[in-house]
């Protein structure tokens, strides 16, 4: 690792190419070895050792070769084989990128064909919903479609590829380049729908032969699910993609004819996976279907097997449910049958789109309507029906020989309807058209064998499905459950968790983390931990241009001070002297593990502007004959990505080393915050919360000073100087213009006082017990404890505890202006924005000041949190708020966050900077904090929950020898009020292909980024236009992968990315949430709260608030948590119990009819009745259930930077409302779309883009 | 004229009043050649142990305008049982209790002893005496200490039902809540802002908002005072209070190398007149502020916190160079008005080495009525005494103090009132005996007295409006009739009533009477207080040429001598003393000056326009005592001639008590004579003065400043400021003589100033 590392920085510049070609790589050996070996380990067992191996280009060069291939097809299909080859290699892992184009172009389509064998089995099982779409014969994306044949599931699977293969073959031979760039990039990513069809058009015919050989892969099929594992694993899902490959490779021998055989067989499988729940929302699924039928199917299915082949596995295997949605979906959209139609014409291809557009609306629900189509669809329905229950065994057969062609089509058809005529004859026409057309269509029909080459690219992303298809697999034996044809997040994530077994090693350039659901350990080797730094993607484009068209958002989401688990090691803090921190002369970047020193070791060269700075003596230190200081690994800021600088008095405000900080607590005493019983809980809880102030050595006192204000009308500020046997109070009631009365004794240290403090926590509620006062004040609050810092010169805290929207006279006054009619109006932005600009100018003071705010919101009505949350905001602070608070209800869940809120690490008057190399420069910024200008992150407060999202933009080009480098320090005073500066370093990889882009995406922060982009867009614009805006990002993203990286395939195919196949559910999720799209329950106080908290999330947060952990609570191990399900109705069962954690709320849903022995393990009642829905915690009983399922509560609890109440809903009781609203791939009540029709709109907007 | 002076003795003592004409010319015409105008020093709450009050009401005239009130000089029908008002002659009925009216049974009204008379108001309800302290934190600790001990112990001498108030400023402003248990509480107001009385009223949480609206504006005040949590009883908080003081500290706020404190003199007093004003408007309230130094910041600042600025000197406000002089005054004067309408007095306590203000806030004093106490430190017996002083009680154990007077005056047709000059305000009465001439303050009948005691003097200018061409009756006499209502610090109202008349008379005729009634020192102390008036507002010179010429003019019409001739001047007993007291007057602290600060002007102006005649003399010319082994104690001439070796002197000059040692006494003293059994007489006589200047000590208000020095001391300096310079470094060779001690000043002496006014007297063109 310690090569790569210097090897980037040294060595690398000095030989870039060469370091980083061999050099690299052997590092990647080394370093992926470890990490993607297990992938590879996963993957061999499932398929032939070789296949992984060959798989993670990493791993096996031989075999990775054709692995890489395949990814590199994967990749270089965006734009030209030879080119590929380096994206690919850059691609990943092994970085062989050469070899791998090499292997890819020739071998590469050999390879598809080879995979779609092994893989076929696995895509089936994988293939999930989304490969329905992938009808397309871009098969590859669409393992589903494999999976569909897969009824010869492995078989399908393999067909797929196979298909796949072919079809790159085809083209490969033909163009080979180019056919196989579009292919291979589909693949990467391949989930994408869309493939589907036109392979299974392709394969369609090949699906029978693919039955045939599938039969192997049977035995693979359990290893594809493995696979992959595998594959994903490697982080990058053209791996897995690459799995297929390593399927290819088996069938390599036989490609182009079993491949093609197997096409069919995939389409079947595409065909499946449309149908199947995602299908349906792809609805071009069912296009694609129409085409599986036809031989899109086929091809597709190998590439996508995964993700389409559910569709065919769902005939054959469970996957068919979902397919019957999607099938049915679409026909309600559609007019389903038209669209078969259109897809019966070549021209139809374009029509088939339509039809799969068509198939979104169809979804599950559509599904049944699919019926209508009935004749037809139902068969297939019920085919899918079968398929999943019985799986593929009957199903299979069934769906391979006529699911080819009449089942597929009635899978796919069915579920979208007409689908069986529709689909054969619109795969047809798709044929012909595709063929004409475009790789797209062309892969319908004459895809076949041009697109073989594309295929087996797209197998490599046509892989990713297979994993899907694995899951499908899995859950088919295991839970029964329907499997899905589109992307499953829990699948995802399951994969992501099994292959990040070793701890990760940041050494890497480029190297994307594990997913944030996923727990593994960092070892911090020259880059920032994950934990520190998210980045959207770890190879970022070179040019503007290909940013630009790729529209893939460049950013990265910094959690300055995150909190580290025990087993990794804070950074380090260094003391360079005092002339404080060796920078960089001109760009002042901080020492770091990017500066090459040279002559000797007499000056350095700073990797982000190049220029040469001297090396002060104090600092000098010889170099070894690799050019590396011999004390590199002495010091932290040559070897590590995170570290500290203690810095001098030069990096003080006025030059003056900080003051401690201080922590003041502000408190309400109107009626409303007395009567709730808030300022008696909270004066209790301070006398002992006052203990626990941070501090950063636990053997000392912490040094924070603390002052006590209360409030309504007027302020009340109080002496409590360790002199006075009495605290004293004085009363401030010039509220327009305030000030602090006192300076000595306001600002205590807590030891010295403590006597008179806790008689003063005693004496205020006691002094405001009946106090008749309703009016209150917050501008002045604030005002107050900035000008009590401001006299202490110190930086500090307030801690607000507010009940009610400030009416009474003073600056910052407010106007209740909820006003519900404004809601979908182009004057909606105006609820979100502050009501007066005096709390802006506010903000900016404290920001001046480091005063950082905490507010504590009690609101028994609206209290307009977009106005009151502006200073916390801007400072770097938090907003809590306890809506209609109770104490006794509501007790636990403050007291946890105040403690947790008080105690934790933070850091005062910071300023964040982030430095880059030449060629891109951070630009935008999302969080808390305040700017004065378009550099400096100014934030009154940091505290170790607090992320940043910084998007960077191109200001010219990048080199992919040099990759991006990324600085990201922060100057800020800790709580024992030492000048510190945090120091994050990160690098990237730089590619000139778009295919290395897609493989290198991390959709989690991706949305991360989406949403906080989104909720400051609807301050300015209509949440119409905001949604539309991200709808059409996503399109464009998604159709500029499929343009330049997808193999040709039918255009009703809708292929994803490998790693964005989750960007539509999770997008949707963003978009159905309450900020975009309320519902009429949802109060303007509670959007503008979410949106506000929303915006200084990290990635790991803002996963699970849009997309949270549902956990089915049937059966509870000791050492970890239940595999989640899918946040869907569907996913319950009444006789289930389900804990739903979104990060802010905590659910325990119990069904109706759950046993009991349950109940009485979890509630010690034996009665359904009894359950006690208003509890907030379990019952303690004694026995191992209930003790785990509350270890259980108690580790998400932990986990998470605020409290979560338990809420216990009861199936059919009425707070199931609120529940269901968390089930976010269903249909919400306020409007939002389901995951299935989600899908199948994007796959619209897709084929509008593409057309 | 022994009867003069007796009569004048004998009307001072009974009536408070000393007239500068105890004949009054007849005619408007002859008047104003009197130079002097007719005006009286008149004090209106002179003791009287002699006189217990009556009670019930006086009787007034029914006539609207007039008002007057029943009095000896009226002509009265027995039988008929009506009384003639002797001003407007309006006939009145008797009220029905007087039913039992004859000449054998008259009320005490109608005697002659009773031309001066008190009643006791029953109705209307009685308020309790508040007293608000506004405390200055900025002070060194050891001033502070003493500070707080002196309030402590005056919450003892307060009566008990007395309201108490506590506000204490620095950098803030802070109201102490004194009903609370427990937490101390206190409002706190940012001492650089000037806010409103309505303002400053919300922030105490004295109105309710909506009340007002609803009730009547009456109760509201009532209400609220009730409730008020700043002011409270004595005896009940009288432990808290206690504590409360006992806890002050110095004001936190650090006071950097080279800056003053910051110190919001001008927006803690704003906040306690806001504060009495919005709970107890027109009842008897004391503003008692101490100050250790000058306002520094906010509204009314006199001077920036930087040191390098000194304060204004008379240097600066002559060059117009006191940036915040206009300002400063301005607000205080608008805050001085605001109070005194409100009947709320305020005193100034201040204590500093160095100008604390005076100048710019010693309105808030003149015109409520308000004592200023200027000294050095807290820490000193000045303040401590002057401060015990001020809750001094009276031969029947009330204290002398008096609130909310007013003094309205009548006059007889051929009288109009030009003004008064005193610690009063105008109250804008207009009435047919108020004058278009103003002197003083004018232009009304009647002026407001917020605080009285009954040393409490003002000087009343009147003026004769009788033509020439309508002669007086024979016999008739102008009456002039003075009604001051007030409330008695036992909370009783009361009114005294001084009815005084004097004759008319023809001045042509009757000019030697007329001078021979003159009282020059009432019109000496006269003259002065409308010279110190005009000093106010004009330039120095201006005020002291118009002296000069009233002087001349007053020797011209009343001296005897030959034109042109300065050595035939001469004048009739009655004036011979009147130049000596203009002589010193130039020379006085009053209108001149030079080494002073303008805060010491102010601080004596203060004082001299609201003494008695007797002060006011002492401080216009000082009484010097002689104490020697020639003779008992005897008054000396204020002269350099009576500084001699062998005397002990003591000079009074009310602001300073001056002990000075000659040159061979304080050798003597020096050698501890005093300590030898033998020369016992010595010490004697070393003890006399002592003895007498303690006992002025005793009694005078404020305690003067008490010298002990000797010839050569550089305290000497006091006593060789004020002696006439008959010997200086100019002339002691040419006078040659061996007594006294040469003066090192350029003043003239009064020999060349007579000379000097001799001549101007005899000469034609003056």
């Amino acid at each position: 690792m310690n090569v790569n590392q210097h090897t980037p920085m040294a060595s690398p510049y000095g030989q870039p190419q060469p370091g980083y070609g061999q050099p690299g790589y052997a590092p990647l050996d080394g370093g992926y070895p470890a990490p993607y070996a297990p992938y590879n380990g996963p993957t061999s067992a499932y398929q032939p050792g070789a296949p992984p191996q060959g798989y993670s280009p990493f791993t096996s060069f031989p075999s990775k070769a054709v692995a890489a291939n395949p990814v590199s097809d994967l990749s270089s299909p965006l734009d030209l084989g030879p080119v590929r080859g380096p994206p690919v290699s850059g691609a990943p892992p092994v970085s062989a990128p050469q070899q791998y184009n090499q292997y890819s172009h020739s071998q590469g389509e050999m390879q598809n064909g080879p995979p779609p064998m092994t893989q076929a089995p696995p895509r089936p099982a994988v293939s999930q919903s989304y490969n329905p779409a992938g009808m397309n014969m871009t098969g590859p994306p669409h393992p589903s479609y494999p999976q569909h044949y897969g009824p010869p599931p492995t078989m399908q699977q393999v067909t797929n590829q196979m298909t796949g293969m072919q079809i790159n073959s085809g083209p490969p031979t033909p163009a080979g380049p180019g056919y196989a760039p579009p292919n291979s990039s589909q693949p990467p990513v391949s989930t994408a729908y869309t493939a589907a069809p036109p392979t299974s058009y392709a394969q369609g015919p090949p699906p029978a032969s693919s039955a045939p050989t599938q039969p192997p892969p049977p035995s693979g099929p359990a290893a594809p699910q493995q696979y992959y594992g595998g594959p994903s694993p490697p982080s990058q899902q053209p791996f897995n993609s690459s799995l297929p490959p390593t399927s290819q490779q088996q069938f390599t021998p036989a490609p182009p004819p079993s491949q093609q055989t197997f096409p069919p067989s995939s389409y079947s499988g595409p065909m499946p996976p449309a149908s199947q729940a995602p299908a349906p929302p792809v609805s071009q699924p069912q296009q694609s279907f129409p085409p599986p039928a036809q031989p899109t199917f086929s091809a597709p299915p190998a590439s996508q097997p995964p993700a389409f082949a559910p569709g065919p596995p769902l005939q054959n295997q469970g996957s068919f449910p979902p397919r019957g949605p999607p099938p049915s979906s679409q026909p309600g959209s559609f007019p389903p049958p038209g669209p078969p139609p259109t897809s019966l014409s070549s021209g139809p291809y374009p029509g088939q789109m339509p039809p799969q557009q068509h198939p979104p609306p169809s979804q599950p629900s559509p599904y049944h309507s699919g019926p209508p189509p009935p004749g037809v669809q139902m068969p297939p329905t019920s085919m899918a029906q079968s398929n999943h229950l019985p799986p593929g065994p009957p199903g299979p057969p069934g769906p391979m020989q006529q699911p080819p062609p009449q089942p597929g089509m009635p899978g796919g058809f069915p579920p979208q309807q007409n689908g069986a005529f529709g689909q054969v004859r619109g795969p047809q026409p798709g044929y012909a058209g595709p063929y004409p057309g475009q790789p797209n269509y062309g892969a319908p029909a004459p895809a076949p064998a041009p697109a073989a080459p594309a295929q087996k690219r797209l197998d490599p992303d046509a892989i990713p499905s297979p994993q899907a298809s694995d899951m499908p697999a899995v859950q088919k034996s295991r839970h029964r459950i329907d499997p899905d044809a589109i992307p499953s997040p829990i699948q995802v994530i399951e994969d992501d968790r099994a292959k990040s077994t070793e701890p990760f090693t940041t050494g890497v350039r480029g190297q994307a983390p594990p997913l944030v659901t996923t727990n593994f350990q960092v070892k911090d080797q020259g880059n920032a931990s994950p934990r520190f730094i998210r980045c959207t993607a770890y190879n970022i484009p070179c040019t503007a241009d290909m940013a630009k068209q790729s529209q893939v958002p460049l950013a990265a989401v910094i959690k300055p001070l995150a909190t580290l688990p025990p087993d990794e090691i804070p950074p380090y803090l260094v003391d360079h002297g005092e002339s404080g921190p060796i920078r960089c002369n001109r760009c002042k970047a901080y020492m770091c593990p990017y500066m090459q020193f040279i002559e000797g070791g007499r000056r350095f060269q700073c990797g982000f502007c190049s220029c040469v700075t001297e090396v002060p003596p104090h600092y000098f230190q010889h170099l070894d004959h690799t050019g590396k200081r011999m004390d590199c690994y002495d010091r932290p800021e040559l070897s590590l990505g995170s570290y500290e600088f203690l810095a001098t008095v030069d990096y003080c405000k006025n030059n003056k080393l900080p003051q401690p900080p201080a922590f003041i607590f502000l408190i309400d005493v109107s009626y409303n915050a007395v009567k709730s019983g808030m300022v008696n809980i909270v004066c209790e809880e301070l006398k002992t919360l006052l203990d626990y102030l941070p501090r950063e050595n636990p053997e000392m006192d912490s040094v924070v000073r603390v002052g006590f204000v209360t409030y309504n009308k007027v302020m009340h500020f109080y002496n409590v100087k360790s002199s006075l046997a009495q605290p004293q109070m004085l009363v401030v009631s010039d509220v327009s213009d305030m000030f602090v009365p006192l300076l000595d004794g306001f600002l205590v240290n807590v030891n010295e006082s403590r006597q008179v403090i806790e008689s003063l926590l005693d004496q205020i509620p006691e002094m405001f017990a009946d106090t008749r006062e309703t009016e209150t004040v917050f501008g002045p609050v604030i005002q107050a404890g900035l000008e009590a810092l401001k006299a202490a010169d110190c930086a500090g805290k307030l801690f607000v505890f507010h009940t009610s929207l400030p009416i009474a006279e003073a600056p910052g006054k407010l106007k209740n202006r909820e006003d519900k009619k404004l809601i979908g109006t182009d004057k909606e932005k105006s609820l979100f924005q502050p009501q007066v600009g005096f709390y802006n100018t506010l903000a900016k003071e404290c920001v001046a000041q480091g005063c950082c705010v905490d507010l504590f919101l009690f609101p028994n009505g609206y209290v307009d949190v977009a106005t009151l949350g502006v200073v916390p905001v801007s400072t770097g602070g938090s907003v809590y708020k306890y809506t209609y608070f109770q104490a006794q209800s509501d007790r636990e869940r403050f007291l946890n966050d105040l403690r947790r809120d008080v105690q934790k690490l933070v850091g005062f008057d910071a300023v964040m900077r982030v430095r880059t190399s030449t060629g891109v420069r951070a630009t935008d910024f999302f969080g808390s904090f305040f700017m004065s200008n378009t550099t400096d992150v100014e934030l009154a407060g940091l505290d170790c929950d607090k992320a940043i999202t910084v998007e960077l933009k191109h200001d010219d080009k990048l080199s992919e020898e040099t990759g991006a480098l990324m600085q990201c320090a922060v100057l800020y005073t800790s709580c024992s009020g030492q000048r510190r500066l945090r120091v994050h370093n990160m690098a990237v990889n730089c590619c000139s292909q778009l295919a290395d882009l897609y493989r290198n995406c991390e959709t989690d922060t991706i949305i991360n980024f989406f949403s906080k982009y989104a909720f400051r867009g609807i301050l300015n614009s209509p949440t119409k236009a905001v949604r539309d805006t991200l709808i059409n990002q996503c399109a464009q993203i998604l159709a500029c992968y499929r343009k330049n990286c997808a193999s040709p395939s039918s255009a009703g195919q809708l292929i994803l990315p490998e790693c964005m196949k989750l960007l539509p559910v999770y997008l949707n999720c963003v978009l159905k949430g309450d900020v975009l799209l309320p519902g009429a329950d949802v109060s303007l106080d509670d959007r503008a709260y979410l949106r506000q908290l929303i915006s200084c999330m990290d990635v790991s947060e803002s996963h699970v608030f849009f997309y949270p952990r549902l956990l089915p609570l049937t059966k509870l191990e000791s050492d970890s948590l239940p595999v989640a399900v899918r946040d869907s109705e569907e996913r319950l069962s009444k006789g289930g119990v389900y804990l739903l954690e979104t990060g802010l709320h905590l659910f325990l849903w119990v069904g109706a009819s759950v046993q009991q022995e349950l109940l009485l393990n979890i509630f010690g009642t034996p009665s359904f009745s009894q359950i006690d829905p208003s509890m907030t915690s379990l019952p303690v009983l004694d026995n191992p259930f209930s003790q785990r399922l509350r270890e259980i509560i108690d580790s998400f609890r932990a986990e998470r930077s605020r409290y979560m109440k338990l809420m216990v809903v009861k199936q059919e009781d009425k707070t199931e409302l609120i529940f269901r609203h968390f089930l976010v791939e269903d249909k919400s009540a306020s409007g939002g779309a389901s995951y299935v029709d989600f899908l199948c709109h994007m796959h619209k907007e897709i084929r509008q883009l593409l057309s | 004229m022994s009867t003069y002076q007796e009569f004048i003795q004998q009307n001072e003592d009974r009536d408070g009043v000393r007239f500068s004409w105890n004949l009054w010319p007849s005619s408007r015409l002859e008047a104003t050649r009197l130079v002097v105008p007719v005006s009286c020093l008149f004090t209106p709450l002179k003791e009287r142990p002699d006189l217990p009050p009556v009670q019930y009401e006086p009787v007034l005239c029914s006539r609207a305008n007039c008002k007057a009130v029943l009095n000896p000089l009226c002509q009265v029908d027995f039988r008929a049982k009506i009384w003639a008002c002797n001003f407007c002659f309006q006939r009145n009925p008797f009220p029905p209790s007087y039913a039992g009216i004859s000449e054998v049974n008259q009320p005490a009204e109608l005697m002659p002893q009773f031309s001066t008379i008190e009643y006791i108001v029953q109705r209307g309800p009685t308020a309790p005496l508040i007293f608000l302290y506004v405390v200055d934190t900025c002070l060194e600790e050891e001033d502070l200490q003493a500070l707080k001990e002196s309030l402590q112990m005056s919450l003892s001498l307060l009566p008990p039902n007395a309201l108490v108030g506590l506000i204490t400023f620095g950098r803030m402003v802070q109201v102490h809540e004194l009903s609370c248990e427990g937490i101390a509480k206190s409002y706190v107001f940012r001492g650089t802002k000037d806010l409103t009385s309505k303002q400053i009223q919300e922030m105490l949480g004295l109105t309710k908002p909506g009340a007002t609206a609803q009730q009547g504006r009456q109760p509201v005040p009532q209400e609220a005072a009730a409730s008020c949590k700043f002011l409270q009883p004595v005896h009940r908080v009288d432990m808290n209070l206690t504590d409360l003081l006992g806890e002050l500290q110095r004001d936190p706020w650090p006071v950097t190398q080279g800056k003053r404190p910051l110190r919001s003199t001008g927006v803690a007093l704003s906040v306690a007149v806001g504060l009495l004003e919005g709970t107890y408007p027109n009842t008897g309230a004391r503003v008692m502020l101490f100050i250790g130094g000058p306002p520094t910041q906010g509204p009314g600042m006199v001077v920036g916190d930087e040191l390098k600025t000194p304060i204004r000197s008379w240097h600066d406000i002559q060059k117009d160079n006191a940036r915040h002089l206009k300002k400063a005054t301005k607000y205080y004067e608008a805050m001085a008005n605001r109070s005194a309408v409100n009947g709320h007095c305020i005193d100034i306590y201040a204590c500093a080495l160095d100008q604390t203000g005076l100048l710019e806030m010693k309105c808030l004093s003149n015109l409520t009525g308000g004592h200023i106490v200027m000294g050095d430190s807290f820490n000193t017996s000045l303040f401590k005494q002057t401060f015990q002083r001020v809750f001094s009680k009276d031969y029947n154990g009330d204290f002398r103090m008096a609130f909310g007077g007013v003094m309205e005056v009548k006059t007889s047709r051929e009288l109009k009132v030009c003004g008064a000059i005193g610690p009063c305000v105008s109250l804008n009465s207009k009435g047919p005996c108020v004058s278009e001439n103003e002197m003083g303050v004018g232009g009304t009948s009647q002026w407001k007295m917020c605080n009285l005691n009954p040393s409490s003097t003002l000087g009343m200018f009147f003026e004769i409006v009788n033509q020439h061409n309508a002669p007086v009756p024979q016999g008739g006499r102008g009456v002039i009739q003075f009604i001051t209502q007030y409330q008695h610090s036992n909370t009783q109202r009361r009114i005294r009533v001084s009815t005084i008349a004097r004759n008319w008379a023809d001045a042509q005729s009757q000019i030697q009477h007329i001078e021979s009634s003159f009282d020059q020192e009432a019109a000496a102390v006269l003259m002065a207080r409308l010279g110190v008036f005009r000093a106010e507002s004009e330039e120095g010179p201006d005020v002291l040429r118009w002296l000069d010429r009233q002087l001349i003019r007053l020797c011209q019409k009343f001296g005897q001598f030959n034109k042109e001739d300065p050595t035939s001047f001469r004048l009739s007993e009655s004036l011979s003393l009147y130049p000596q007291f203009m002589f010193h007057l130039r020379r006085s602290p009053f209108l001149q000056v030079f080494n002073n600060s303008p805060d010491e002007s102010s601080y004596y102006r203060h004082h001299f326009v609201r003494q008695d005649l007797t002060q006011s003399l002492i401080m216009i010319q000082p009484i010097l005592y002689s104490y020697s082994f020639h003779g008992p104690p005897e008054p000396v001439l204020l002269d350099s001639s009576s500084i001699l070796p062998d005397r002990i002197l003591l000079m009074d000059t009310f602001f300073q008590l001056v002990i000075f040692h000659g040159e061979t006494i304080a050798q003597w003293r020096k050698a501890g004579y005093q300590e030898m059994a033998e020369y016992e007489n010595f010490k004697q006589l070393l003890q006399a003065p002592l003895d007498d200047a303690q006992e002025i000590l005793q009694t005078r208000f404020p305690m003067p400043r008490y010298i002990d020095t000797e010839h050569g001391g550089s305290q000497a300096r006091f006593l060789l400021s004020k002696v006439n310079p008959s010997q200086t470094h100019n002339n002691l060779y040419t006078w040659g003589q061996e007594t006294g001690a040469p003066i090192l000043t350029d003043d003239v002496s009064l020999q060349v100033f007579m000379d000097h006014l001799k001549k101007l007297a005899v000469s034609s063109s003056a």
